[in-house]
Order: structure tokens, then sequence, then C-alpha cells
């Protein structure tokens, strides 16, 4: 009979390579946000900015506040190419502002503000719209009130609010945290308590959908807990909605702290932010572009950068794009 | 010969022509820019500035003041003076004569009942009249005849020109404001937004806090002026928007007030399209050192109230520290150039009032640390800033929002700091912060805050009524609603009694000592008062406009009838 065939196996379906070794996620995440060259150059640009902002002011040894009338009115080093008699030097690379300050330590030291508002407000803003978007996605009963808490949110206006917050919470802050820490806190909780909304919509749809999935239902009968469900299947699978839309909170946060500082509410006059600079720097634009240009470059890039960082997560998270 | 004549008398005839054919309304439409935007018509209803200016395009007083501070005749014929026999000898009563034929803009005619409408519609006891000091001391106001009017004070009056004289208190017309008394006032909104005046200008469409549109007085008495058939004044956006609008785009003929940096402004003026004028009157920007204590540990309602004295600017040293750490030369240099110069008092102008005080003008600060040592104030636990008895030498220095001013804290918060006073700054929105509201916690009558830096100055030539602000008892405080001119919270019985001497006193030599003298109680001697700047008043006008010259002792629009366009 058929003893002494040997069984062959069908050609199609054996292994003729060997197969590439086993990756984790994080590394086919990495291996495709490699791949998207924005997101890259977003992540060095951000890495930088936030490095520069951080360690640039133990190398720039230079005090922000520090009045040097002498040496007002200087200019960037790069205008030294095309005038040799303009008042510039490597000792201010960055120009002076109209009361001799330094512009490159202001730099530092107002992107440090900016930045810092961004991240906290964006971290305030992640908790609130994903806890409450997922509450409201996984229990039907919280739904309802919480989605229509979320309109309420959405209509409300920052600029009007912020200007309450200020006139209302500013003295028992100042008196508790000092006036730029109590100003901080008031900024980051408005900013990020008006900013929550879109996330938490995103994340209830996603958790929707995801709640009716087999594997949920499969844990359920298991005898899983709610909180065990969000916490092990749901909240893994909404990650990547999160992270986008974290990364575009950051960008509103810096843009929203900017605009405080132009309409000169906020912090005190004599701490520097990209904003406040750049609202000081208004009147003599026509004369001294370098100091609307060098923050407002400062506020574009951070914010495009962390636009395209947010655009590669987005895709690097989602397995149907992964790969392809 | 005959021909030359000809050609003389053409070419002469050609350049008399602008002249002899000046008519009303002949040069079109003229734009005024207000970066404070006007909110209401009446100044009686406003103390603001921007809204006292408005007004006086529309409605005139008897009198007003001219570029030089000299009374000129408005809807009066002529100023009453002791020698024409207006004022009696006594000084007690004042009669004022008004011009005849004159005519409302609605086309009835100007009477003297109008005016004693106006005061009496300013002294009325439920009126909240914004402009009740002029009006001080009047016992009665009494219609003669029908042009003639009689104001009676209750005591001699040296300067009897306080009611109805001035941009602060025109005259109202009786008709409209008829039903407007007391506390209806407020409530009279189409009087209050369109007063029926005399001036060169009628109201024709009034947007609070936007835009005036006006067009020339049809009955103004004089039948060739205004030019300009029809005005706009515009009102919002801050002072660089508008010295732009007048200097680079030509858009507005008119910018007022433009507190901007001296190199701003040069550079604005390359724009080539207009110029900035300036004029010197008693305008002086000061630190007020608050005498009461604004700390947030005390209640609401006993914060920075006289009840608390002030835990070390109660001090006379460390005042004088602060005021002689202050470099004035480069405060004016950097914030105003030629539109500024230093200066240590409250009363910088007319000459004959002025101290003229050099105590401060050198920037001494050796001398302000020893003031602080001598008054105890020494760093005993080395972290840069003074203290004693376990208090710190720290402030909290409030301005409104400018960016001169921003530059200014900037620069006095370092000198500050050089000698270990501790400084922290806060700017408030300017309409919040001169908004007077009495539930705003940042209104600078308020004064939650150590020191405050603004800049205050006094209608006329005569700073009677400015110095007597500073009188006990007139400080704000929440019985009166936040509102009083005592900033400082001073109070000095012997000050109290010099300006009782003031108002009894005729002689104009004998006025200015006792002036000087007080102003020298709040500044020299008390540094209550710490004068930084005298500033002048400057606005921006365009080369196209002419017949407008700047007015530091009253409304800057004072003279905008004789306004025309140059061609």
């Amino acid at each position: 009979m058929t003893d002494d065939q040997e069984i062959v196996p069908i050609e199609a379906l054996s292994d003729n390579t060997t197969l590439p070794p086993h990756r984790s996620q994080g590394q086919e995440i990495w291996l495709q946000f490699r791949q998207h060259k924005g997101a890259m150059f977003g992540g060095f640009i951000l890495a930088f900015i936030t490095l520069a902002v951080l360690f640039g002011s133990l190398i720039w040894q230079v005090d922000p506040g520090k009045l040097d009338i002498r040496s007002k009115d200087w200019r960037p080093i790069y205008t030294l190419i095309w005038n040799g008699d303009v008042k510039a030097g490597w000792a201010h690379p960055f120009g002076t502002d109209q009361l001799g300050r330094d512009g490159l330590a202001n730099m530092l030291a107002g992107g440090r503000t900016s930045l810092a508002v961004g991240w906290a407000a964006m971290l305030l803003s992640l908790f609130l719209g994903a806890g409450i978007g997922v509450l409201a996605g996984y229990f039907k009963k919280l739904d309802g009130p919480l989605m229509r808490m979320t309109d309420l949110f959405l209509s409300l206006p920052v600029l009007p609010l912020l200007l309450v917050a200020v006139t209302l919470f500013r003295q028992p802050l100042r008196a508790n945290f000092g006036p730029e820490g109590g100003m901080f806190i008031l900024i980051v909780g408005v900013i990020g308590i008006t900013s929550w909304m879109h996330t938490a919509r995103i994340v209830r749809g996603d958790v929707l959908a995801l709640k009716e999935r087999e594997f949920v239902l499969a844990a359920r009968s298991a005898g899983t807990t709610s909180k065990g469900i969000i916490t092990r299947h749901l909240l893994p699978n909404v990650i990547s909605p999160i992270v986008v839309s974290a990364t575009f909170g950051l960008a509103t946060a810096i843009i929203t702290e900017s605009s405080l500082s132009f309409l000169g509410v906020g912090f005190p006059s004599d701490f520097p932010t990209w904003g406040k600079m750049l609202a000081d720097a208004v009147p003599r634009m026509q004369e001294f572009p370098e100091r609307v240009m060098l923050p407002g470059v400062a506020i574009s890039l951070t914010v495009l950068a962390v636009n395209y960082l947010g655009d590669g997560l987005r895709d690097a998270l989602d397995p149907r794009i992964r790969g392809r | 010969m005959k021909v030359k004549t000809l050609l003389l008398g053409a070419a002469a005839s050609f350049v008399m022509a602008p002249a002899a054919m000046a008519e009303r309304g002949s040069d079109g439409h003229v734009n005024v820019i207000y970066w404070q935007a006007p909110s209401i018509l009446n100044p009686y209803l406003s103390g603001g500035t921007k809204d006292i200016e408005a007004s006086s395009l529309i409605i005139e007083p008897l009198a007003r003041y001219d570029d030089k501070g000299a009374l000129v005749p408005y809807i009066a014929a002529e100023v009453p003076t002791v020698a024409n026999g207006g004022v009696s000898e006594d000084l007690t009563s004042i009669t004022w004569k008004i011009k005849e034929g004159l005519l409302w803009s609605d086309g009835t005619a100007v009477t003297a009942n109008d005016a004693k409408f106006t005061a009496d519609y300013c002294m009325h006891p439920e009126g909240g009249c914004a402009q009740a000091s002029f009006f001080d001391g009047v016992e009665s106001v009494e219609v003669v005849d029908d042009l003639t009017l009689k104001i009676t004070f209750d005591q001699p009056k040296p300067n009897p020109y306080g009611p109805l004289v001035g941009g602060q208190s025109p005259v109202i017309q009786a008709a409209q404001f008829a039903n407007c008394m007391g506390a209806k006032a407020p409530e009279c909104t189409e009087a209050n937004f369109a007063p029926i005046g005399t001036a060169g200008f009628k109201v024709d469409e009034f947007k609070p806090n936007d835009v005036i549109s006006l067009s020339a007085n049809p009955n103004y008495r004089d039948p060739a002026k205004p030019a300009f058939a029809t005005m706009t004044l515009k009102g919002g956006g801050d002072a660089t928007a508008s010295a732009r609008a007048v200097f680079e785009t030509g858009e507005m003929d008119y910018a007022w007030n433009l507190q901007l940096a001296p190199d701003v402004i040069a550079k604005f003026e390359e724009g080539g399209k207009g110029k900035a004028i300036a004029g010197f009157g008693p305008l002086v920007e000061r630190l007020e050192m608050n005498m009461t204590d604004p700390s947030p540990d005390l209640p609401e309602g006993e914060r920075a109230t006289v009840a608390h004295p002030h835990p070390f600017l109660s001090d006379i040293k460390v005042r004088e520290a602060l005021s002689i750490a202050i470099d004035r030369d480069l405060l004016v240099e950097v914030g105003y150039g030629t539109a500024g110069k230093p200066t240590c008092d409250l009363v910088p102008a007319p000459d004959n009032f002025a101290a003229k005080n050099d105590f401060c003008l050198t920037q001494d600060m050796d001398r302000a640390k020893a003031l602080l040592d001598e008054a105890g104030w020494t760093d005993s636990d080395g972290d840069g800033v003074r203290d004693k008895d376990g208090k710190k030498l720290s402030i909290l220095y409030q301005t409104s929002t400018n960016a001169v001013r921003q530059d200014f804290q900037a620069l006095i918060k370092q000198w500050w700091e050089e000698i270990g006073v501790e400084v922290e700054l806060r700017n408030v929105d300017s309409s919040v912060f001169f908004g007077g509201d009495p539930g705003s916690p940042d209104t600078f009558q308020k004064f939650y805050a150590d020191v405050e830096m603004y800049a205050n100055t006094f209608n006329g030539t005569d700073p009677q009524q400015y110095l007597a602000a500073y009188k006990c008892g007139n400080e704000p405080r929440p019985a009166s609603q936040w509102q009083g001119e005592n900033i400082n919270r001073f109070c000095d019985p012997a000050y109290d009694a010099l300006i009782d001497e003031l108002g009894r006193t005729g002689d104009i030599a004998k006025r200015g000592e006792i002036a000087i003298k007080m102003n020298n109680m709040l500044t020299k001697e008390s540094h209550t008062i710490v004068g930084l700047v005298h500033r002048g008043r400057v606005s921006g006008q365009s080369n196209t406009l002419g017949g407008h010259i700047l007015n530091v002792w009253d409304s800057e629009l004072w003279d905008a009838a004789e306004w025309y366009r140059i061609k």
C-alpha cells in the first residue's frame, strides 16, 4: 500500500527559509516608526529643544533677567554676515533686548516655562480625557452624564475662562506657591481641564466598539472584573488614539500659554516665556525682526515637531498599518 | 507793469483762495483714534480721560484753558475777573455772561438756565457726579437774566474758575437732560450717548467702547467752521497700532496718547505720513508707596485700610532708600526720550507752583544701603534679602500693562534688588487697573500691593484740587466703595491745615509757596509719592492735518473746530 511511501510535505507549506527572529511589539513599533521620516525628524527636534531648555542654562550661564543697559539692542550673531558694522558678537549670540537682557538666556528660560506648561497640561488632560472616555464608553449609565459634561466643557471658551480664573484664584495660589508657581498651577490647571474633551470622545468611541468584541466577551465570561477588563484589555487597545491626541494636546497647550502671555495675563512680566518674548518684541518688530522671529520659530518648530511625532506614532501603533 | 500787477493779483487771489473759500464742511472727513475707547459722552458720569476728551468735541464749558494755560471764553462772552467786575471784591461770587445768539446744535438758544441746570445736575445729592469736586463750595447758582449766571460760594474763592470751566465740566442742555436728574442720570442712555452741544461737532451715531460718528454742528457760532464735514472717532487697539495708523499707513489723522518708547516712535515717524507732537503739562509718572498693610492674610475689608499701617513702608528711611536707588535719567532715556524729564515732584508745572526739587536726581546706592542699615534692615540670614524681626523686605510692585511701564518695572526691580530688597512684579490690564470696579482686587484704588506706578495730572493751571486729594479720610476704603483719591492713604493734620490755607489764599505768589510746601511734604519730606518722570503729552498728527495746537491744560480735542486739511 502506501506504507513505504515517504510523507512529503506539500511544497507550498514547507519552510524553505529560516523564519526571521521573533520581534517584540516594541521593536515592531520602533521599526515602523523609523520608516516615518517626518516623525524621526520631529522627535529629534523635540528632544533637542527639550534637552536645550533643560540643560542649556548649565552651558550658557547668563542670568536671563540681568539688565545691562550699556549693551542693549545687540543684533544676533548672524547679522554680521551681511553687515560688519552692526552691534553683535559672541557675548550675546541671539542679541539683546531694549534693556540689554541676553536673548539666548531668555530663549532657554522661556522655553523651559513654555515646555513645562505644555507637558504638564498635556499629562493632566490626558489623564482626564482617557479616564472619562473609558468610563463613559464602558459603563452605560455614566455615558449620558459624562458625555453631556464633555459637551459642556467643549463650549467653554478658554481665554475668558482663564481671565476669570486669574482674578479669582491668583491670590490664594500666590500665597501658597509663590507668584510663579501659583501662576504655573493656574495656567496648567485651566488648560488641562479645558482640553481633555477630544481625547475623551475618541477614547469613548473606541471603547464602545471594543467592548462588544469577542475577546472582551470571553474575558467577561471567564469572570474578569470590570477593572480587570479595563486595565488589561481595553486600555492597551486604545493606547494609540490616546498617545496621538496627547501629542496634539502638547502643541495646543504651548500655543495657549503663548497667547496668554502675549495678551499680558499670566506670568509676572519679568518671567520669560516664548509667548511673552513675542509680545514684548512686537513694537520693535521692524527694527529687530529677530526678537519676534526667534521665539516665534521656536514655538512653531516645537509644535510642528510634536505634530509629526504624533503622526508617526499613530502609524507605528496601528497594527493594521504596521509592516506595510 | 500793468500785466505784472494783474499777474500778481491773480497769483495773490490763488494764494488767498483757500482762506476765502474756507467754508463749513469743505474739507471732507477726518479720522481720530483713541486706543482707549470712549464708553459714554457725558463727563459728569465718567472720570475717564477718554470719555471727557471725546465729549469735548460736542459740548463746551463756559471757558477753558488754552495751550498756554490761560483761560479763554467759550460759551461765555468773556472771562470774569475782579478787574472787569465779574468776580466780586470779596471773592465770594462770580458772574458769567453768555455769548449772545449762541445756539445748541438743535437750533435752540443757549441760556443761563442751561448752565444753572448743569450745576444742579452735578450737585444733585443722588447723582454720583464724577466731577463733583468742581462744584465744591458752591452755595447757590442763580439765573440773573437769560444770559447772566451768578455763582455764589460759601467762602472766598481765590480761584473761582471751578464750576463749568475746563473740559471736565461742560454745559449740557437743560431741555435734553431735564428728566435725568439724580439717580436717573445713568438711565438716560440717549442723552448720555448723544448730548446736544455747542461745539464744532454733533453725534450721528455712538457705539460705546467702539466708534463715534460725528458731523459738523450746523449751528456752530463761526459759520466758516468746522472745516471738516464729518469725523470718525475710533476707539480701541493699543498705542502701537494707533501710532502705525497715523505715521505709517495714514489711515488716521490724529492719535491720542502715544505712550511708546522714544526709539519706537522715531522708527514709526520714518513712515513719513505724520509727526509726533509733545507738550509738557503737569503729568507725572510716579511711584506710590502704600502706607497701609496690603497683606492677603488680613481679612477683606481691613486689608489695605488705615486700620493696619504698612509693616515697613511706614518707615520713612525705607521709602527714601527706595527713592534714591532709582536712576531717573536712565528711566527717561529708556522710556520717554525728549518727551520726559526726571523729576522728584508731584507738581512739576506750571512754573510758579513747581518745587523743582533735585534731592533724588542722582542715584545713590551707598546712601540707600546705609539708610536701610540705619533703619535696622540687614541681611541676617544671608539670602540676599534684608530682614528685620523675621520679616523680609519684600515688595509687590504693580502697574498697568504697557511696554514702557514693564521696562521701568524691570529696571527698578534690578536697582532695588541691588540694595537687598526682594521685588515681585505684577502688571494688570489698564482697563481693569484704572477701571475703578469695587469688585476687582486689581484696581489702583484698592492698592493690594506695596508699591504701584502710574501717571496722573490735573486740568487747568491750579493744583489746589489735585493737592487736596491727599486729605486724611479721602482714601479709598470699603465704606466709600473703594473710591477716593488719596491713593497712598497719606494722613497728616499739618497737611490738612495747609489745604485749608491754600483755599483761603488769593495772592498768586503766596499760593505758589503753599503749594510747594505741600508738594514737599508729600515728596521730599516723606517720600510718600516718589516722582519719576515729568511726562509730556505725546500724540500723533498727520502731516495733512492743520490747525491743531497740542493743549496740555485741557482736552486734547479742544480745537477740533479749527482743524482743516492741508492740501
